[in-house]
């Protein structure tokens, strides 16, 4: 049995959340230098915009969007870790809504989706999903999930017979309907499988994956290609303003199924692909 | 590159074309999705408006909080398009302008033809560069919503697209 202490695991996640609204992650920062280099007219000019903005917030210590974002978590909790002091839901909560506070970023959650809409003033809650795993280890992994590429967003349940084609046309379609409103170039997480909620969680969980990450299974590897060249064949480009590059990448998690049923979710989410991972 | 600036070169609004890359220098309004409610509900209940929105350009925009020694967080653009609803009966009291991310519905790009009025894409997501550009950030009204309350901003060199002009030219007619 390992135990950590509270304190320092709050801690690591803090400045884990202050540097990810902060700092985009290099994969990300040179998918949009080579696409900047590709384009020409306004996309080079929204992308050349971005590749400033980027280095403004750094260098000024500033989130590079005003929407921080709803964070949403993933957290592997080994069966033999024991985590000693706060509670662990606590500490995740602690450390959103410090980082949230010490950051200058803004708190975008309201209490009740409906009812009045009042802001909770915390950025809580956040949306944590919760996974115990064999071993002793604990991995927090965090995505600030603006609401621009959020809204856009799709759950598709598909017939089993439509195969292939039919998922890359759900994830074109759900971009078309998108334009440029989620802040393109986009990057696509695809959860394929499952029930209607967990090919949404997949999907959630892909946009972990670093874009220069491959796809273990060549199959779905060659699905996500086809995918991208798709979707960048629509001609929407950075900012909705046309050009040749819509996605900076696209990552599928796929899980077992039904007989029945070919359920496919895609979460968009804008070029500040911002991710935090945290591991003990 | 052409600088305009607000509220001194409004009348000359019917003159940019889309496409054209423009620096705005002058006051904004900033106002998202609970003001514009609330503006509209005021308008439609024939009630006096907490600012005055004629001749003025509205960025739609909800700031992340101001640093300490800065005038404002990070402040970049929203999606135009949840405001959709209420644009047309801001642009027939008088709203000149409006700055955003995203496509509009055919209603308001139809008023924004009779009134004159232009809609400007900010570059979606750059909330620290649009931060360096504004000098001034007051609140105006409805405190209350905290980041989706009003604001008036005074902006230098602040960079901007003419996404669609007042004869309906438009450069967000991909896909």
């Amino acid at each position: 049995m390992k135990t950590l202490q509270s304190s320092d695991v709050r801690e690591a996640l803090r400045q884990a959340l202050l540097r990810m609204n902060v700092v985009l992650p290099e994969d990300v920062r040179r998918a949009l230098r080579d696409a900047a280099a590709r384009e020409t007219g306004p996309a080079r000019a929204v992308l050349q915009r971005i590749l400033d903005n980027v280095e403004i917030a750094e260098r000024r210590c500033l989130p590079m969007c005003q929407d921080t974002g709803m964070v949403v978590t993933f957290v592997e909790l080994g069966q033999d870790v024991r985590v000693e002091g706060e509670g662990l839901p606590a500490l995740i909560d602690g450390a959103i809504a410090d980082a949230y506070q010490d950051g200058y970023f803004r708190k975008s959650v309201v209490v009740d989706p409906l009812k009045d809409r009042k802001n909770t003033g915390t950025n809580l809650p956040a949306v944590v999903y919760w996974d115990v795993v064999t071993g002793d280890g604990l991995v927090i992994s965090c995505l600030a999930k603006g609401f621009g590429s959020e809204n856009y967003s799709r759950a598709y349940m598909l017939k089993p017979t439509e195969g292939r084609g039919a998922v890359i046309g759900a994830v074109v379609k759900a971009m078309r309907e998108a334009g440029g409103n989620p802040c393109p170039p986009v990057i696509l997480g695809v959860g394929i499988g499952g029930t209607m909620d967990w090919a949404a969680r997949l999907s959630k969980q892909a946009l972990l994956r670093e874009l220069d990450d491959q796809h273990p299974d060549p199959y779905y590897a060659a699905l996500e290609r086809d995918i991208l060249e798709t979707v960048n064949g629509t001609g929407i480009g950075a900012g909705g303003l046309g050009g040749l590059t819509t996605a900076l990448g696209v990552k599928i998690a796929t899980y077992p199924t039904h007989i029945a049923g070919l359920p496919v979710a895609v979460s968009v989410n804008c070029w500040a692909d911002r991710r935090a991972v945290v591991r003990f | 590159m052409k600088t305009i600036r607000i509220p001194d070169d409004v009348g000359e609004f019917r003159n940019l074309r889309a496409g054209e890359e423009v620096l705005l220098s002058g006051v904004l309004l900033v106002a998202r999705d609970q003001a514009h409610q609330r503006l509209a509900a005021l308008l439609q209940a024939g009630q006096p408006l907490p600012v005055d929105i004629r001749g003025q350009v509205v960025f739609y925009m909800g700031p992340a909080p101001t640093p300490p020694g800065a005038a404002i967080g990070a402040c970049g653009p929203t999606t135009a398009g949840r405001m959709d609803a209420f644009t047309p009966l801001l642009l027939q009291h008088g709203l000149a302008g409006m700055i955003g991310k995203g496509r509009r519905a055919p209603e308001v790009v139809a008023a924004m033809k009779e009134t004159g009025a232009v809609y400007f894409y900010a570059y979606g997501g750059c909330g620290a560069l649009y931060a360096e550009k504004v000098q001034t950030n007051e609140l105006v009204a409805f405190a209350d919503l905290g980041p989706e309350a009003i604001y008036r901003l005074t902006v230098a060199d602040f960079p901007v697209l003419v996404a669609i002009d007042a004869n309906g030219g438009s450069i967000l007619d991909h896909a």
